[in-house]
């Protein structure tokens, strides 16, 4: 039987897998996946408290609404990043990293 | 239609006129007369009807705002027997001087401007007139005070009329601001606004006579502005810039007239304080005086007869603070009406016949060339000196009988100042009409249109009989007052200082080629009009100064200009923080975020 | 059983997972996110939260990933051009990863209370029905607020796509 460290370090390295897709690619739309990747870890780490903190001998399904929200306001999150993305390459003509550097001295 | 929605129908009228002339006027110059002449005609037969209904006992009213208990200001007309005949008086008084515009403005510009402007002043006055309550007279006392601003200010382009319009709307406004504080004094007192629920609340100021006191004088300031007391009346005489018919109108006959009118409707409350009664008389008697003297030395024909309304009107509120009844100014008011809009209408056919002079130096023997004029003009200023058994002889020297009774001191600057009132009256009719032309238009002088004789001659009938009518006939005011214990040779000095006056003009001024008498503080206002400009300049100006410096050094540099140099500053440095990698930014925050666990973990 | 089948989940979800991380072409990137979150779902299923497994599959798997691939192929991505490899980037990556593995282990290693067994449920799961039940009665404010959330998302995105941007 898995215990609840088993999905805590699932979510664990699934969220460093998400750190490490922010920090070390530089296509801002795989930076964008590693965001995704992250919220999704958070939310299994709240699946699995929901099912091993029982409430009535049902599993604490506010933690499940809870996932259902951030589900709802990722996709949000991901329409206007995607459309922000859309105009910043319409601008610049790159979705690399480096050459979106402009907000500097 | 009832006596309940008469009163509406007059109010609204000329607004809708104002409106539609705003719209359609310029297009039409029959269309904007029309329209602005029907609308007051409209009012004048509504009103003269509504004067012959019975009295209606409860007043129609809404709540305007209504915050509850608390707080509500209702809109709403009171119909009783003042309102009555104020509504009649304004009603007629604004057709005929509508009527008389169409000729006189006939060559000028902006046509549809001052007749939308006259119908919104209509409306204005109205509103006062009916109004039942405090707010919403104010509310109407500042439109009044606007549409005047508008028809001051008709020739805008010129700067004397830019500035008399700007100057009587500020004046009118720190009078204004008095009314105010004392309408907002009534109110925390007795909690209500309306005039007859205040009538009823009297009582309460039983025991704070100095509350009651201060709150009469400071409503008693929007009389000072509005009806041009000592010492704000600086504004009349520079108004005389508007059209004539606009002085005839709203400096002769009714706005000025809401002064007089606002302390006859809060009568009951005044007679409760003596005090501010005497306030009031001492007040009224002082203008009274001091406009008669200033008016026997000024040379404009229109201010003339401006100086000659304040001092009319100083007798109006002189007659409320001495006189047991209100009736008595309101007497006076409506016959003073009559035959000033007369003065006022002649002197702007003398004007439009001279070709738009308006100096009496300039004019001489217009007799013959304008005998209307002259006849009309002969009347209105018969009665405004008070000839017996003209209308200002009733009006007037009742008010100076009771002065005299009531306060002796007063009574006999009222009566030195009726003996004045004669002098520089006939002092004007015999430099323009009598003698010889002095100037080349007057030797070309002609007699004005019908349009504009006709309501000089209407005018002039009242201005004679109206006393008569009053006093013999009952109209109006039935139950006048007569005091008693007056000696009757006051009657025989008031007789023999008229005779005085008019004949005094009569041997001065018969032949004068120019003014045989000199006095510079009488022309020069008494230098009231100085000390005005010396405070604005150097006190007013000084604090403006002191609030420029404020403002350029503590607003500008300590609160503007240093918070923002020193946030500048900040950023400057921080600035060399960005570089501009996404990434590293990242890294930082993923660093923080990864340290900050350990921290709390080794902890 | 259960023990396989979440190891084989588990690994599922976290090999494309590297997948997303380290493959060139932003394709392949995304292909192996659907695959991920497929995994995930799977997981979700085996805490007996199948109505959020279902969610799972349906907007992340479905419409969001959709919608990656189709900005990728409208933006016209090709695989990454090898730039220069900085070898301080990885560096500080790996350490900050590194260094959140290392902290999150020795925690999940430090308390005991998490290697409990999965306690067994009382009744048949209706988790459908309890999560409406929840999000309507206790949740109903913040239901609302998202879907205002949602439709500002939707005008910002209409706004953000203009072609002209002033």
């Amino acid at each position: 039987m898995p215990t609840l460290a088993h999905y805590l370090i699932v979510s664990g390295l699934l969220f460093s897998l998400g750190l490490a897709a922010v920090l070390l690619r530089r296509n801002i739309l795989i930076i964008f996946m590693g965001l995704e990747l992250m919220l999704n870890a958070a939310n299994l780490s709240l699946v699995a408290f929901s099912r091993f903190n029982l409430l009535d001998g049902l599993p604490n399904y506010n933690a499940q609404v809870f996932v259902f929200f951030i589900i709802t306001v990722a996709a949000a999150e991901v329409a206007v990043g995607l459309a922000i993305i859309v105009a910043l390459f319409r601008a610049k003509q790159t979705t690399h990293i480096e050459d979106l550097a402009s907000l500097k001295f | 239609m009832n006596t309940l929605t008469a009163p509406w129908i007059i109010l609204f009228t000329p607004l809708a006129a104002a409106a539609v002339i705003l719209f359609a006027g310029r297009f039409s110059k029959p269309l904007s007369a029309g329209l602005a002449i029907g609308s007051a005609a409209v009012g004048a037969f509504l009103s003269w009807w509504l004067y012959f209904q019975p009295e209606t006992p409860e007043a129609l009213r809404f709540y305007w705002l209504d915050f509850g208990e608390v707080f509500r200001i209702p809109i709403g007309v009171t119909i009783d027997h003042l309102a009555k005949v104020m509504l009649v008086i304004v009603t007629t008084i604004a057709t005929l001087v509508f009527t008389y515009s169409v000729g006189y403005m006939k060559s000028e510009e902006g046509y549809w401007r001052y007749f939308a402007g006259l119908s919104l002043f209509l409306f204005s006055m109205l509103g006062i007139v009916l109004a039942d309550n405090f707010v919403m007279m104010f509310i109407f006392w500042e439109l009044v005070g606007v549409s005047s601003y508008i028809l001051i200010g008709h020739y805008y382009s010129k700067d004397s009329a830019a500035d008399a319009s700007k100057q009587a709307f500020v004046v009118n406004r720190i009078g204004d601001f008095g009314f105010m504080l004392g309408i907002l004094l009534f109110w925390g007192a007795t909690g209500t606004v309306l005039f007859s629920e205040l009538r009823e609340s009297i009582a309460l100021f039983d025991g704070f006579p100095i509350y009651l006191t201060v709150a009469a004088v400071l409503v008693f300031c929007g009389t000072v502005g509005k009806s041009a007391q000592l010492p704000l009346h600086v504004w009349l005489p520079n108004s005389m810039e508007g059209p004539t018919p606009v002085s005839s109108l709203l400096h002769a006959a009714t706005m000025v007239a809401a002064g007089v009118y606002m302390l006859a409707r809060i009568f009951p409350i005044l007679e409760a304080t003596p005090m501010a009664l005497e306030i009031i008389a001492w007040v009224g008697g002082l203008t009274c005086v001091a406009a008669a003297l200033m008016a026997t030395q000024q040379d404009d024909i229109k201010r003339i007869l401006a100086y000659s309304t304040i001092s009319q009107l100083g007798y109006m509120v002189l007659g409320i603070g001495v006189a047991p009844s209100s009736d008595v100014s309101m007497f006076h008011l409506f016959t003073h009406a009559c035959f000033k809009c007369l003065l006022f209408l002649c002197a702007g056919s003398v004007i439009v016949g001279m070709h738009h002079e308006q100096n009496i130096w300039k004019m001489g023997a217009l007799k013959n060339k304008m005998p209307v004029t002259f006849l009309a003009m002969c009347a209105g200023a018969l009665a405004l000196a008070g000839c017996p058994f003209t209308s200002g002889y009733y009006s007037k020297d009742m008010i100076i009988l009771w002065a005299v009774e009531k306060a002796p001191l007063l009574g006999w600057i009222a009566v030195a100042t009726a003996g004045l009132t004669a002098f520089y009256t006939f002092r004007l009719i015999f430099v323009v009409f009598l003698g010889k032309p002095r100037d080349e238009h007057a030797k070309h002088a002609h007699e004005s249109p019908a349009v504009m004789t006709i309501p000089l001659v209407l005018l002039a009938i009242p201005s004679l009989f109206a006393g008569l009518m009053v006093t013999k006939g009952g109209l109006f005011f039935d139950h006048l007052p007569h005091p008693e214990h007056v000696p009757h040779f006051v009657h025989y000095v008031l007789y023999a200082l008229f005779a005085a006056g008019v004949g005094g003009a009569f041997l001065l001024y018969r032949n004068a080629a120019k003014d045989p008498i000199v006095i510079p503080a009488f022309a020069n206002r008494l230098y009231i009009d100085n000390v005005y400009n010396w405070i604005v300049q150097h006190i007013q100006d000084g604090g403006a100064a002191v609030l420029a410096w404020a403002d350029r050094w503590v607003v500008d540099l300590v609160i503007v200009q240093i918070p923002s140099k020193v946030t500048w500053a900040c950023g400057f440095v921080l600035r060399f923080l960005q570089f501009g990698n996404l990434q590293a930014y990242a890294f930082f925050f993923g660093a923080g975020v990864v340290g900050l666990l350990y921290f709390l973990l080794s902890r | 059983m259960q023990l396989a089948l979440f190891w084989i989940f588990a690994l599922l979800t976290l090999i494309f997972a590297v997948g997303v991380v380290f493959l060139r072409n932003p394709v392949s990137s995304a292909m192996s996110l659907v695959m991920c979150f497929v995994g995930l779902a799977a997981l979700f299923v085996t805490l007996d939260a199948f109505f959020i497994g279902v969610i799972q599959i349906l907007v992340y798997a479905g419409a969001v990933m959709v919608l990656f691939l189709f900005i990728i192929m409208l933006l016209d991505l090709r695989t990454e051009r090898t730039r220069t490899v900085r070898l301080s980037s990885w560096l500080g990556g790996g350490l900050v990863v590194g260094g959140f593995v290392a902290a999150l282990s020795k925690v999940v290693a430090g308390l005991p209370a998490l290697h409990v067994a999965k306690p067994d449920l009382a009744a048949q799961v209706n988790d459908v029905a309890e999560i409406g039940f929840t999000l309507f009665r206790n949740y109903n404010l913040p239901f609302q607020i998202i879907a205002v959330l949602l439709l500002v998302a939707t005008v910002g995105v209409v706004v953000l796509s203009r072609k002209e941007l002033k």
